[in-house]
């Protein structure tokens, strides 16, 4: 290890026999973990003030007469930490004892089980067995409104979800009520958490099982979850979160901390919208239209007459695409439509009222609900239709050229559409009436099956990566578009997301100037951002 | 009415007119030199009145006994914008104590006098009085005097012609023993819910709405304008070398003359109980004696001859804390009354921290199921290690006060414990 040199601005602390150098003022538990020491935590949460209550992360400081809470004691000059002295084991060892006097140890049906601070610190540093023989005190359970479910007797009283509603949500809904071992977390209002869209962060900000997702009720068990990254797809904010899936199906969406976009929250529309990721009714195999029906076909005769109809085909090009689509896909059809001599294309997005969070301004529900539209626009696709996500495609519905479809279920469209259309692609998840004039059908995943990347509203390109397997034969657009464009031009077929990506820059220079290995997991915001943000509105 | 009783022994600085109606009136207490003391603070400037008290030697008498003269001067430098308060602790809770309580009944405008002299020392304003929810009586009285002392402008805009403004408030708590601890008390004070604060800071950097506060007890802020008054020296006739003055003393239990006494402190303590307050009514011997307030070690009857000073009582093992002594004598089951206590702190831990929410309603019930009769000698282990977890892992002191009675009963009086144990294990049996 490298001696650490002190600046003015750094003192020297050394933490279980480990001397590093750290900001003056740095909190002692942050500076534990710099040393690699993982110091046990309820009340405090990054995100939060700092009550010092649980009294979990006491650790000994040489000097101090009592032991330090860790959460709220910041390093000093010279400080000497012992964190697995036998005074701060034992302290820690007596806290845990404390909160198993009256915990109702249900781990066997508790949602929280696998993924819970309160076993996982006692199973650390915890007594090997309790001493209380005493009853417990019961105290029940409570619908707290909106998606959250209340088990009292499992609370550890941290109060991050009391803090979360008056700091971050600004919302004064929970508190605490009673005193002593009576205290419990409590509603004001009949409604309780019901109308405001952030309360679902306190279900992640509960170290227990206390307070509960309804809609994640008993659904799965914790380590039976597949956890992937990826990127909320509701709404043109973007929040970073995890796809956690079992079997398959995507069970719940949660937050995954970027300070530059969602800090650690994420608001209950996104999260609870994803269902639709588990919709079985998708189109498994391409599909070609032989006079009045659609066959199914090999995805290499597909392309091949495919690219052969679109060397041939005139009259003009015109797309629809989904903001729901990634940059990649949106991207590739841009070149796709450049190449048969360039076209219009537009886009749809449904629009809802835009809710910013006051604890952390920069994170909102945004009005456009769908995670794209900054890329869509920035591929030269233009917004049609009403704020309800609908209508604006009679110029699409009438044309008589080329008409590409992606992603874009056309649900509100007439079953004549694309009837006129020389040659019709509809390129999609599902088999909507109106693309059944279509000349070819072909299978696209969702974004939870593939790789590729969403343009925020900060104009912040952000990754997200696979969850779930694809049906069928179901490709991702970028590359069943990319391959097409192979096989109607010079370009060569991409033969992983990275390639999709690098040849953004084909299209849109700003794309060049990123690469795919520095979008990491926390994404990268694409150059010229004011210009662009100004035409984003 | 005369107060109830009085002895030779006891020198009446803080008490002397207790039992007095008239001494309530504003008028009445001018007649008896009231108001002499903020009269000539007023004319000082704060650093020598913050002196004056330093050098007097004056304690804080809420308890913990921290020199007053000491808190004030821990109070930043006045910057323009950013005001000071002087808080004044009148929740008078821990269990046994009640002369704040009779320093209001009798006294009031020596507490409005104190205030004003605190708060002009510390550069504050405005000044709170912090009254305990069940003192009905000694709240009217206060606000009473209050009213009075603002409409003859001893109160309010330019005092006697000083040029000095001093706003006084009375707030009425609403019963919680945790409001007695400062910072739960600001808390409090400001319409939140009473829980202490994480320190530092401190008060005095961030008290009362985040402003520099002082934070005094009743006893000390009317010492102080005697101090002010007649000067330190005088005050150091009274008392011992370290602690200095007089201190009213609280006797409650097994006593013929319970009630509040005035001693100098390093008064001898087995004289006071004996003497002083006439030994036990009953004539059975004494057993056991708390010497301040609920929350310090108890005392045995074979430990009782030692003065009544801070430094006495901690050579002792106990603390002299807020000067209430409960008196137990050879009847009484220990056992039953550690458990009370712990009752009672179990019922007013605010909650906030594991140790004291847990340990303290934890340790009721064992206390409880030993009383019974169902309890057995690892209890003890038990008690006394949940105490040791209990002890100084919190951000106040509850716990640390729930723990004592615990950790000092089971020392002196494990035999009480015991006896109790093997008559449950009788009673199991089927032997009466």
């Amino acid at each position: 290890m490298a001696e650490p040199t002190p600046t003015p601005e750094n003192v020297s602390v050394t933490i279980d026999g480990m001397t590093l150098s750290v900001p003056k003022g740095t909190r002692l538990l942050d500076a534990c973990a710099q040393a690699g020491v993982s110091i046990s935590h309820y009340c405090y949460h990054p995100g939060l003030s700092a009550p010092a209550q649980c009294r979990m992360c006491l650790v000994e400081v040489e000097k101090s007469p009592k032991l330090v809470a860790s959460c709220v004691g910041t390093v000093a000059d010279g400080m000497v930490v012992h964190t697995q002295s036998e005074n701060a084991l034992k302290a820690r060892e007596g806290v845990l004892e404390f909160y198993l006097v009256n915990h109702p140890l249900d781990c066997p049906v508790c949602d929280q089980a696998g993924e819970c601070k309160l076993q996982d610190y006692v199973s650390a540093e915890g007594p090997p067995m309790g001493r209380s023989k005493e009853p417990k005190r019961v105290l029940g359970r409570d619908d707290f409104g909106g998606d959250v479910m209340f088990y009292a007797d499992r609370c550890v009283m941290c109060t991050r979800c009391v803090r979360f509603m008056r700091e971050v949500a600004q919302d004064e809904r929970l508190t605490t009520v009673q005193r002593g071992s009576r205290t419990v977390i409590d509603t004001f209002y009949d409604e309780g958490l019901t109308g405001n869209i952030w309360a679902d962060n306190i279900v992640d900000l509960c170290p227990v099982g206390a307070l509960v997702s309804k809609d994640f009720l008993h659904k799965a068990r914790a380590w039976d979850l597949d956890r992937t990254p990826s990127v909320c797809p509701n709404c043109s904010m973007g929040c970073n979160v995890r796809l956690e899936t079992r079997d398959n199906q995507v069970m719940r969406l949660k937050p995954r901390p970027n300070p530059e976009v969602n800090a650690h929250w994420m608001c209950d529309f996104g999260r609870l919208n994803y269902s639709w990721m588990n919709r079985v009714d998708r189109i498994e195999a391409p599909l070609v239209r032989d006079g009045g029906r659609h066959v199914p076909m090999s995805w290499a005769d597909t392309l091949t007459r495919l690219a052969d109809a679109l060397r041939g085909a005139a009259g003009g090009a015109r797309a629809v695409v989904s903001p729901f689509e990634g940059n990649e896909g949106i991207g590739a059809l841009r070149r796709v439509l450049e190449a048969v001599g360039g076209g219009d294309g537009v886009f749809r997005c449904e629009q809802g009222e835009e809710v910013i969070l006051p604890g952390f301004p920069e994170l909102a529900l945004r009005r456009d609900r769908a995670a794209n539209v900054v890329g869509a626009e920035l591929f030269g696709f233009a917004r049609t239709g009403g704020a309800d996500g609908k209508g604006g495609l009679e110029q699409a519905a009438a044309h008589t050229g080329v008409l590409f479809v992606l992603g874009d279920e056309l649900a509100d469209a007439p079953a004549d559409f694309g009837a006129n259309a020389s040659l019709f692609v509809y390129v999609g998840q599902h088999l909507a009436p109106a693309a059944r004039n279509a000349h070819f059908v072909l299978p696209a995943t969702t974004f939870a099956e593939m790789e590729g990347t969403f343009t925020n509203i900060q104009r912040r390109v952000q990754r997200f990566w696979p969850a779930q397997r694809a049906p069928g034969m179901a490709r991702p657009s970028w590359q069943i578009l990319g391959v097409l464009l192979a096989g109607i031009s010079e370009a060569g077929a991409p033969g992983t997301a990275a390639d999709a990506f690098a040849g953004l820059g084909a299209v849109r220079a700003e794309f060049g100037q990123l690469s795919w290995a520095e979008l990491g997991a926390q994404g990268a915001v694409l150059p010229g951002v004011r210009e662009l943000q100004e035409t984003g509105d | 009415m005369a107060y109830p009783y009085r002895h030779p022994s006891e020198v009446q600085l803080l008490s002397k007119h207790f039992g007095e109606p008239e001494a309530r009136t504003l008028q009445g207490w001018v007649e008896r030199g009231g108001y002499q003391a903020l009269r000539k603070a007023l004319g000082m400037s704060p650093a020598d009145i913050v002196t004056e008290v330093k050098n007097s030697g004056l304690r804080g008498r809420g308890g913990a006994g921290f020199p007053t003269g000491m808190k004030w001067s821990f109070m930043p430098k006045k910057e323009p914008g950013k005001p000071h308060f002087l808080v004044c602790n009148a929740d008078e809770s821990e269990p046994g104590t009640f002369k704040d309580r009779e320093l209001m009944r009798w006294t009031p405008h020596a507490l409005i006098e104190g205030c004003l002299i605190g708060a002009h020392a510390i550069h504050a304003e405005h000044a709170y009085i912090y009254i305990r929810g069940e003192f009905f009586e000694a709240a009217q009285i206060m606000a009473r005097a209050i009213e009075e002392a603002y409409a003859a402008g001893y109160i309010g805009r330019n005092i006697f012609g000083s040029g000095i403004d001093l706003d006084l408030t009375l707030h009425i708590g609403a019963g919680a023993y945790i409001c007695g601890e400062e910072t739960g008390l600001l808390n409090s004070l400001e319409g939140r819910r009473g829980e202490p604060r994480v320190k530092p800071p401190f008060p005095a950097i961030a008290g009362a709405f985040r402003y520099p506060t002082a934070v005094n007890n009743v006893e000390s802020l009317i010492a102080a304008a005697q101090v002010v008054l007649n000067g330190a020296e005088w005050y150091k006739q009274y008392g011992t070398e370290k602690s200095v003055g007089t201190k009213l003393f609280c006797v409650s239990g097994h006593v013929k003359r319970p009630g509040n006494y005035e001693m100098p402190l390093g008064f001898n303590f087995k004289e006071f109980i004996y003497d002083v307050c006439g030994g036990t009514p009953t004539g059975k011997p004494v057993k056991a004696v708390i010497p301040g307030g609920s929350s310090v070690p108890i005392l045995k009857a074979d430990e009782l001859d030692i003065g009544m000073d801070y430094e006495s009582m901690a050579a002792a093992g106990t603390m002299l804390g807020c000067g209430s002594v409960i008196v137990m004598d050879e009847g009484v089951n220990v056992v039953k009354q550690v458990r009370r206590m712990v009752d009672f702190y179990a019922h007013e831990s605010c909650g906030q921290c594991t140790p004291c929410r847990e340990g303290t309603a934890w340790s009721s019930k064992i206390l409880r199921r030993i009383e019974m009769g169902r309890g057995a000698p690892e209890d003890l282990d038990t008690l006394l290690q949940i105490s040791d977890n209990m002890s100084g892992k919190t951000i106040c002191v509850l716990s640390d006060a729930a723990a004592a009675p615990i950790v000092s009963s089971i020392q002196k009086f494990r035999d009480d414990y015991l006896a109790l144990m093997q008559a449950g294990q009788l009673a199991g049996a089927g032997v009466r």
